[in-house]
């Protein structure tokens, strides 16, 4: 039951932190200079009277008190609506919802590359932990962090994309496929599309993941369970995978949901640099035409997101693990 | 990981020959540790290269552009001549055949200003609520740490596009949106530091000759946490100079000192004809924020040798 009341703890805190979220994000926009209407009624025929600007205003209630102004915001936010672009002269809901598929796959595909790489790398360097390779992982993970990711991005793309030509260059579909092709050749072009972006944004973690998994592997590695895993005579490689993984991988699933907002922010660039049609193509474009209504929805969804995110992680960390049960008990 | 508990016995074994030796001499006492730690950088091979880097980097941004009369934004020859063709400039011309060299060595101050004034922000913001938080502990950590989190948790990039896109592109916005989404680590860094150093016998000494709290937390503790903080502020400029390369290639930055970022921007539409325009400001970005982290880790080795290769 306690359990139950803690986890019920840490959704109303995520709740909490969503509210301050929205509120924050509506003072911003309430604070930068200029509104809606000013973006609408100026125009290459000059701007509209003030009379007409009165009008809107009044409609589009932007004359009621702030107060009044952020409940109505709060409550349509809560209902999914971002209210309308005037730029895109579409909902704001109707131009985010396409993107948000490519952006999690994307995201997934990416972390998973991280993840999985950078456990195998660790796992190797802690088993050997004075070799060179254990060593040089330090000045490999300052590099990692050192790449500025549209830059990585660029000469993937200019490597493997103009000069060898393996991979396409943007995108994330073969606009020349045939209409009957089936659904696994589909999967397969974007798939083949995925492959340069997931390795510039994995990229950024990549290295600390793997630095991480190798502190953390080093440490496991000398526990007693593992010692007595290796003295009952298991063999090396159900001691390493089943036994010292298990516990060697918790620290790396603990930071996955804090870099769940890192990542969003990579996306950004990524998707910039490669033509993919996520959200974060989608805030750069709205950059450009200072659509600044779209430009507040993907923030305010991503930030939901990345707090749901941790949440979740928290959750289901104090689900698995025994003990973070047990100092309740007693 | 024991890496907490690890430094507080150091700090403990080492505070008791440190007491003797104050009173042999207060000023070899004062001297001594810096003198080890420089001796320790100077032997950490990785972060000698990345201080020389960094000199390099300074003297180009800085000392060179004086002596170079050539304006950068003159046509100096065809487009896209690719580097090291005879009778054209060393790194190449870009798209409008400007040379490419010239522009990236004039980029460098801009850059480097909006990461400096972004990174002491960082800093002073993080330190700041780390010292309080860390020092008070209670409802007033609990506060601030919950306001910690939550600029933690705004995606950062997105968050400071947002900002710069309402506000306007100029310097000022750029440096205050880095500063807003980047103090979180620094705060949290100095947070566990003041919590360790509060508990040590000079802490509770200075408060029983009745120091105040403010007086504790500048002068006794902050003199004791400056080498954490100065590896904070290396990292620090990294992360800002990052965000100022991403914000300004996404086309938010100063369209006439063109940092950087911004001129990987510019030339990112030519890519599949110049990879070199690309190519040499972000290597530039690269080798900045490398020869950053170098510093930084090698000034953490040399202040906290038992941290090493973590």
């Amino acid at each position: 039951m306690r359990q139950a009341s803690k986890i019920a703890k840490r959704l109303a805190e995520a709740a909490l932190l969503i509210l301050a979220v929205i509120v924050f994000n509506f003072m911003l926009v309430h604070l930068a200079p200029g509104d809606v209407v000013d973006a609408l009624s100026s125009g290459a025929f000059g701007d509209a009277s003030e009379e007409v600007n009165a009008r809107l205003r009044e409609q589009l209630k932007l004359d009621e008190p702030v107060l009044v102004q952020l409940c109505a915001y709060i409550g349509n936010v809560l209902q999914g609506d971002f209210g309308y672009s005037p730029v895109a002269k579409a909902p704001v809901m109707d131009l985010i919802l396409p993107r948000v598929a490519p952006t999690l796959l994307l995201a997934i595909s990416s972390l998973a590359f991280a993840v999985v790489l950078g456990v195998a790398i660790g796992t190797y360097a802690a088993r050997r932990p004075e070799s060179g390779f254990s060593h040089s992982l330090t000045v490999f993970s300052l590099i990692g962090f050192a790449m500025p990711v549209f830059w990585t991005g660029l000469l993937l793309l200019i490597v493997f994309g103009v000069w060898l030509q393996w991979l396409p260059i943007s995108g994330m579909v073969n606009l020349r496929l045939p209409r009957d092709a089936t659904l696994i050749e589909r999967a397969l072009d974007v798939g083949h599309h995925l492959i340069l972006p997931t390795v510039s944004l994995g990229v950024i973690f990549l290295a600390s993941f793997s630095r991480l998994a190798r502190a953390s592997m080093l440490e496991v590695l000398q526990s007693d369970y593992v010692r007595t895993a290796r003295a009952k005579g298991l063999p090396e490689r159900t001691v390493l995978y089943k036994h010292a993984l298990r516990n060697g991988l918790i620290p790396i699933v603990t930071i996955l949901g804090m870099e769940f907002g890192v990542l969003l922010s990579g996306a950004i660039l990524v998707e910039t640099v490669f033509a993919w049609p996520g959200l974060g193509r989608l805030a750069f474009t709205s950059v450009l035409t200072r659509d600044t209504s779209v430009l507040l929805a993907i923030l305010t969804l991503v930030s939901v997101t990345v707090i749901l995110a941790n949440a979740l992680t928290d959750i289901v960390y104090r689900l698995i693990d025994p003990r973070l049960r047990v100092p309740e008990a007693t | 990981m024991s890496v907490e508990r690890e430094g507080v016995e150091r700090e403990v074994v080492a505070g008791a020959p440190g007491v003797f030796r104050a009173a042999v001499d207060v000023r070899e006492r004062d001297a001594a540790p810096g003198r080890a730690a420089l001796g320790m950088f100077l032997r950490n091979r990785a972060a000698v290269a990345g201080a020389i880097m960094m000199i390099v980097i300074l003297l180009v941004s800085y000392a060179l552009p004086p002596f170079v009369t050539a304006d950068k934004n003159d046509f100096v020859g065809g487009r896209h001549t690719p580097p090291l063709t005879e009778g054209a400039p060393l790194f190449g011309t870009d798209y409008l055949g400007r040379d490419i060299g010239l522009i990236v060595m004039h980029g460098g101050s801009t850059t480097l200003e909006v990461a400096g004034f972004a990174a002491v922000l960082i800093v002073f913001v993080g330190a700041l609520v780390g010292a309080i938080a860390g020092y008070h502990g209670g409802w007033v950590d609990k506060v601030l740490m919950k306001f910690t989190e939550f600029f933690q948790i705004l995606p950062g990039l997105l968050f400071a596009l947002v900002v710069v896109a309402l506000f306007g592109a100029s310097t000022l916005t750029i440096v205050l949106a880095i500063g807003i989404i980047a103090w979180p680590p620094v705060a949290r860094q100095t947070r566990s530091e003041f919590m360790k150093q509060k508990s040590l016998e000079y802490v509770k000494a200075a408060r029983a000759i009745g120091a105040s709290d403010t007086r504790i937390i500048l002068s006794t503790i902050l003199p004791n946490a400056l080498p954490v903080l100065i590896v904070q502020i290396t990292l620090a400029m990294g992360t800002a100079i990052l965000f100022e390369a991403g914000l300004s290639f996404l086309g938010l930055g100063d369209a006439d000192s063109l940092s950087w970022g911004y001129y990987v921007g510019l030339n990112r539409q030519y890519f599949l004809v110049n990879w070199w325009g690309v190519t040499l400001p972000g290597l530039m970005v690269f080798l900045t924020v490398l020869s950053l982290s170098l510093i930084g880790d090698g000034i953490q080795d040399a202040v906290n040798p038992k941290l090493r290769g973590r």
